[in-house]
C-alpha cells in the first residue's frame, strides 16, 4: 500500500524512513549501513529537487497521510545527508558517546 | 592581519579594562567553587527559564529543575492572567508539590489549583493554601501562614525569568543596555520551536565559552564545509565585527555571509537543494527594521549575534529572521544540562518545513561536536597539569564570564564576613 504521494512512488521502497520524530530518524542513521544511506540520498535528492515545487504548494494546515509523510521522509534525507555528503559515517566523527535529544519538534 | 577594524586601543581586551594574562580555570573544577556560586551566582540573579507562549492560558504552569539554586520551582499564569513563582515545596511537610512519575523530571500543563500528592494540602494559583486535610488534627493551624514559597518573576520580551533574591533589582534594568537594544524584536512572532536536551560532562561555564567564540569554528567543525571552502576558512581564521559587554552581559556580533553563499559550489549538495543551512533558511521572513542592538558595526557581512546574558542565557539572532536560545544549567561542578530551542516563523508550506529542519539538524551536528570536545577539556582541567591557559582577543568573551564569576563569588563572600564578624573567611581568589 503506497504511503506516499503517487508523484513520489519511485520513493516507496524508501517509506520507512518516514518518521515523524527526529529523535528515530538519528536512531534509523545511526543503525544504517552508509550502502543503504547512500542508496536512500540517490534516490531521495533527486526527487527534493523535481519536487521543490510541489512541496511549496502543500500547506501543513489539513495536511494528508500521504504528505505528512513525504515530509518526514524528507528530513531523514536531511538527517541522512551529514553521513553521505560531510562525515563519511554514519556518527558525527567525535562525538563518542555524546548525545542531544530533541524535547520539543513540531509536527508539519 | 586583521580583516575587520578592532578598537583604537588596540585589541578587544583591552578595550573593555580586562587582563590579557593567561587565565586560571580554577572556578570550574571543584565542588566548592560550585558551591559558592549556587548562593552567590544562581540565587541571586536574574534566570530565564521560559517564554510566555509555554503559559498561554490562566492556569498553564510548568515546573523547572535548578540544581544551581537548589531548588525546584513553579511557573504558573494565575486566574488574572498574571506570571507566579513558587518554590516547588509543600507547606506540610516539604514534599514536591508538582511532578509526574519522576520526581526529577520537569512537567507542564494546565491547572485549577496544586495538590499535594502527599497527604492532599491543596494551594490555589496565587500559592494560598485553601485545604487542608483533617484540618482540626493540627494545633492552631492558621493557612494563611502556610502559603507557597513566593520566588521572583518576570517578563522581558516574552522571555519569563525567576530570581530567587527578594531585593534583586528589577529585570528590566538587570538586562541593561545590552538588552535594552534587542527590545523589539518580534521574538513573539516566531514560534515554531524545536528544543534539545543535553547532558554534558563539564562545567557550565566551559559550554558557553565554547559557544562564546568562534575561533575554534574554523578547525573543529572544518568537516561541515566542503574541503575547498574549509581550506580557505581556516587559512583566514576567525575574527569577529564587534564585542560588547555592558555589566556582566556580553555580545558577540560575526559575519557570515552563507545566506544566500555568493558561490554555490562553497556550500554542500543538500543546503543547494534545501536553500538552507547552518544559517537557516537562505530566504528567510522579513522582519521589517531590526532593533539598534543588533549587528552593531552595521556591517553588510553581517550573519549572527550571540548575546549571553549573564548567567547562563545565551540568544542567538540570525540574520535570516529567526533566533534561538542556549541554557546551561549547572547540576554539580563538572556536569550540566544543555538546552537548545530553535525559534522560526511557522513554516507556511512543506518545503518550508524542511528547510528549518536543515537549520535545526546542522545545529545538532554541530552541538555533539562541541559537546565532546567539552568532557575532553573537563577532564584535562581537572588534572590539573596545567592551571594556566592563554586566551586569545578573540575569546574576550570567556575572560569576562569567568572574571564576572569570580566578581559574584568574592563579593558575596565578603559580604558573608562582613555580616559574619565570627565565619572563617571563604578560601575564594578574586583575581581576574
Ligand atoms: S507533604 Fe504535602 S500534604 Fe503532606
Ligand atoms: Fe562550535
Amino acid at each position: 500500500m503506497a504511503v506516499l504521494p503517487a508523484q513520489f512512488a519511485s520513493l516507496e521502497p524508501f517509506a520507512e524512513w518516514a518518521l515523524p520524530s527526529e529523535f528515530d530518524r538519528y536512531g534509523k542513521r545511526i543503525e544504517s549501513s552508509m550502502e543503504d544511506m547512500q542508496a536512500f540520498y540517490d534516490a531521495a535528492m533527486p526527487a527534493l529537487e523535481s519536487g521543490t515545487e510541489y512541496l511549496k504548494g502543500v500547506a501543513l494546515d489539513g495536511i494528508s497521510e500521504e504528505d505528512r509523510n513525504l515530509v518526514w521522509l524528507f528530513c531523514s534525507l536531511v538527517t541522512v545527508s551529514f553521513p553521505i555528503e560531510a562525515w563519511r559515517q554514519a556518527r558525527v566523527p567525535d562525538s563518542g558517546a555524546s548525545s542531544i535529544d530533541v524535547v520539543v519538534e513540531p509536527g508539519p | 592581519m586583521p580583516h575587520f577594524t578592532k578598537p583604537e586601543s588596540g585589541s578587544w581586551t583591552e578595550h573593555f579594562g580586562l587582563a590579557t594574562e593567561p587565565v586560571n580555570y580554577d572556578d570550574s573544577i571543584s565542588p566548592e567553587f560550585y558551591a559558592l556560586e549556587q548562593e552567590a551566582v544562581f540565587k541571586k540573579t536574574w534566570l530565564n527559564v521560559g517564554r510566555v507562549e509555554q503559559l498561554p492560558k490562566n492556569g498553564s504552569f510548568f515546573t523547572k529543575e535548578l540544581d544551581g539554586a537548589k531548588t525546584s520551582v513553579i511557573v504558573v499564569r494565575n486566574k488574572d492572567g498574571e506570571l507566579r513563582a513558587y518554590h516547588n515545596m509543600c507547606r506540610h511537610r516539604g514534599n514536591k508539590l508538582v511532578w509526574n512519575d519522576y520526581p526529577r523530571e520537569e512537567t507542564a500543563g494546565m491547572c485549577r489549583q496544586f495538590t499535594c500528592k502527599y497527604h492532599g494540602w491543596r494551594y490555589d494559583l496565587d500559592g494560598k493554601l485553601t485545604f487542608v486535610q483533617q484540618e482540626s488534627e493540627f494545633f492552631n493551624l492558621d493557612k494563611a501562614d502556610y502559603g507557597l514559597k513566593n520566588v521572583l518573576v518576570d517578563e522581558w520580551q516574552g522571555f519569563v525569568f525567576v530570581n530567587f533574591d527578594p531585593d534583586a533589582a528589577p529585570l528590566k534594568e538587570y538586562m541593561g543596555a545590552l538588552g535594552a537594544g534587542l527590545e523589539g524584536y518580534p521574538f513573539g512572532q516566531l514560534t515554531q520551536k524545536h528544543t534539545y536536551r543535553a547532558e554534558i560532562g563539564s562545567n557550565w561555564k566551559l559550554f558557553i565559552d565554547a559557544f562564546m567564540e568562534f575561533y575554534h569554528a574554523p578547525v573543529l567543525h572544518s568537516k561541515q564545509s566542503v574541503s575547498e571552502e574549509a581550506r580557505k576558512l581556516q587559512g583566514v581564521g576567525y575574527e569577529a565585527l564587534a564585542y560588547d559587554i555592558d555589566g556582566p552581559h556580553a555580545m558577540v556580533s560575526s559575519w557570515g555571509g552563507m545566506s544566500p553563499p555568493k558561490d554555490l559550489s562553497m556550500v554542500k549538495p543538500i543546503e543547494r537543494v534545501l536553500r538552507s543551512g547552518l544559517f537557516g533558511p537562505w530566504e528567510g521572513p522579513d522582519l521589517g527594521e531590526l532593533p539598534e542592538g543588533i549587528n552593531p558595526a552595521r556591517h553588510p557581512a553581517w550573519g549572527i549575534d550571540s548575546f549571553l546574558f549573564f548567567p547562563n542565557f545565551m540568544l542567538l539572532i540570525w540574520k535570516p529572521g529567526w533566533y534561538l536560545t542556549y541554557h546551561y544549567w549547572p547540576t554539580s561542578y563538572n556536569t550540566h544540562i544543555f538546552e537548545c530551542s530553535l525559534y522560526f516563523e511557522p513554516p507556511k508550506n512543506a518545503f518550508e518545513r524542511i528547510q528549518q529542519e536543515m537549520a535545526v539538524v546542522t545545529f545538532k551536528e554541530f552541538g555533539l561536536q562541541d559537546g565532546n570536545t567539552l568532557e575532553a577539556t573537563q577532564t584535562m582541567i581537572e588534572s590539573g597539569a596545567v592551571t594556566e591557559f592563554p586566551l586569545c582577543d578573540q575569546e574576550v568573551m570567556l575572560r569576562h564570564l569567568h572574571k564576572v564569576v569570580r566578581g559574584y563569588v568574592a563579593e558575596h563572600s565578603a559580604a558573608q564576613t562582613q555580616g559574619h564578624p565570627t565565619a572563617a573567611p571563604t578560601p575564594v581568589s578574586a583575581a581576574s
